[in-house]
């Protein structure tokens, strides 16, 4: 069995999954709007750290000599926190470490940092100073496939565990924001002017986000208390590289797939969704979830909080999902007001109780890429 | 790679092109090879010519691959997974990004540009291509490491719906250095 043995969100609301749980629950987000942020011609809302507040922190908490990119340090920051607080060995070679990100340190691109090789703007040279830094000598995998790296960082992790040849891997989600990504979601008028509006009629397009998420699981013969990621699936649209499907195919049969004989749909206690809050994406999961026998289910999204994290959002979302169950909640989905999917959907706008340990995690992304991934509590 | 259960194997580098040991005749060098392949064993698929070279390679190595396995065609299947790795990401296509939006001056970035910068997106292609509503992932490591590869390639086999998959090492830094080591590989 795999159980979750530690976890940390870094993120604008806090450096520690405490101080995000409880920002969250009182309904409060970074997101805000900027003007002539470096220097692009269009405003854009999005949630970031504030200038030199990474850097700051990071000085104060991380004793090193080394010299770290903006993005190395958000990953450290939260990575650390994580593995102090699960006591476990991160240096052994029985521990390997699994990052999920989309762009990693692409702003090397434009910027060089002194004292930093250009050649770190390499997903696994960038893993490989990371892993370093916790002085582990095994290979770090880095899992890039878009928006679902995260929950598909989490499936690989899981792999690795049952395979046997590790006790304990580390999954660190991170995307930083920069020109290259918000100019690149500005071409496919895909940001939305003002706070997003995640399922609501009103809704006209996702914020970006920062922050970095880290989840540590750990192999265990007798499985006692905790939670279990129970089952995970990735499964393709196979119809548009830059669009969702119309029938919600990939989303469907990644739910269905993760859906087992054990876990009926009562015993769900809501589907945390993409939910990014473009006319698209949120139409396609209300298709994937109804199909999936879902539509009474509870459902709520984190993106009126974070905006989308990217590569952060699939462990970020896992562990806030967790966190509130662990209070019997299910949190509300900010920005929420009026329905506006075409399918039946059970969303949360506001928080509630429930008695139920189990959720699913559901994501989507460029290429085509959907994932699930059941997690359940003892 | 495990060759035990790799029924086949195409290789392409920026000289040569072989296919279950058997090299095919190429007379162009670089990464005009690979429309040369595709107009010679594709030609009816035009949105080949939008794609990026991490995509062109990854998309025509497949093709050969899938030619040579011989079995139907383009029938929806939810049992071929899609799941290739590499060294540099979709970097050649981020470096063309970046130096569209560099000059904020003359700032059109470009959807289709911006999507190529996914280096997973080459998965997508395919799974269009071919129907294929299984898994899709990326992975990118720091050097090519066959423990890294098995390792992570029989961790896809732990989904049940999943019989084979189309994997490899997939590089294309640049139109001058590139290499597809792909494989189909049953359970």
């Amino acid at each position: 069995m795999i159980r979750k043995i530690a976890d940390n969100i870094t993120s604008p609301l806090g450096f520690t999954t405490a101080d995000n749980y409880k920002a969250v629950c009182e309904g409060k987000s970074c997101l805000k709007i900027y003007e002539g942020k470096w220097k692009l011609p269009e405003p854009f809302v999005a949630s970031l750290f504030q200038d030199n507040q990474i850097g700051d922190i990071f000085a104060s908490e991380i004793h090193t000599d080394n010299i770290y990119t903006r993005f190395e340090k958000m990953v450290l920051l939260s990575a650390t926190k994580a593995i102090q607080d699960s006591g476990i060995d991160a240096s052994s070679e029985r521990t390997i470490f699994i990052l999920s990100t989309t762009k990693g340190n692409v702003s090397l691109l434009e910027r060089n940092v002194r004292g930093v090789d250009d050649d770190r703007v390499l997903l696994g040279v960038m893993a490989n100073v990371i892993s370093r830094h916790f002085n582990n000598t095994n290979i770090p995998i880095v899992v890039s496939n878009a928006c679902i790296s995260g929950v598909c960082a989490q499936i690989v992790a899981n792999r690795c565990l049952e395979s046997g040849k590790y006790d304990n891997a580390v999954v660190i989600g991170a995307d930083e924001q920069s020109p290259f990504i918000v100019s690149g979601f500005q071409s496919f008028r895909a940001l939305s002017p003002e706070e997003c509006r995640p399922f609501s009629k009103n809704r006209n397009g996702l914020n970006l986000g920062e922050a970095a998420a880290t989840i540590i699981y750990q192999h265990c013969d007798n499985f006692i208390d905790g939670w279990q990621a129970v089952k995970g699936a990735i499964r393709n649209d196979a119809n548009h590289i830059s669009g969702p499907s119309r029938t919600g195919e990939g989303s469907y049969r990644a739910l269905k797939y993760v859906m087992t004989d054990e876990v009926a749909s009562d015993d769900i206690a809501c589907v945390n969704v993409h939910g990014t809050a473009t006319a698209y994406n949120d139409e396609m999961e209300s298709i994937a979830i109804s199909r999936a026998g879902l539509s009474d289910t509870p459902i709520n999204g984190y993106k009126g909080y974070y905006g989308h994290t990217m590569g952060a959002a699939g462990v970020l979302e896992s562990i806030l999902s967790m966190r509130a169950l662990d209070d019997g909640l299910i949190l509300a989905t900010r920005g929420f007001d009026e329905i506006g999917v075409t399918h039946p959907v059970n969303i949360s706008n506001k928080i509630r109780h429930t008695d139920k340990k189990t959720f699913i995690k559901l994501l989507s992304g460029f290429g085509g890429c959907n994932a699930a991934m059941l997690f359940s509590k003892r | 790679m495990n060759m035990k259960k790799a029924v086949h194997k195409i290789t392409i580098t920026t000289t040569e092109v072989v296919v279950d040991g058997k090299p095919l005749d190429v007379t162009c060098l670089g990464s005009n090879i690979f429309t040369e392949l595709y107009r010679k064993y594709v030609n009816d698929y035009p949105k080949y010519f939008k794609m990026d070279i991490l995509c062109k390679l990854g998309f025509i190595a497949t093709e050969l691959l899938l030619q040579t396995e011989g079995k139907v065609r383009f029938e929806p299947c939810e049992d071929r997974a899609v799941v290739f790795f590499n060294r540099s990401s979709s970097l050649h296509a981020d470096k063309s990004f970046e130096s569209n939006i560099c000059n904020r001056e003359s700032f059109y970035p470009s959807p289709a540009m911006f999507v190529y910068t996914l280096p997973n997106i080459v998965t997508g292609e395919i799974a269009i291509r071919n129907k294929y509503y299984g898994e899709t992932n990326f992975i990118v490591i720091e050097k090519r490491d066959e423990d890294v590869l098995e390792n992570i390639i029989d961790g896809v086999f732990t989904d049940n719906m999943t019989t084979s998959v189309v994997t490899g090492w997939l590089e294309a830094e640049s139109e001058e250095e590139f290499n597809a080591e792909i494989y189909i590989i049953e359970k």
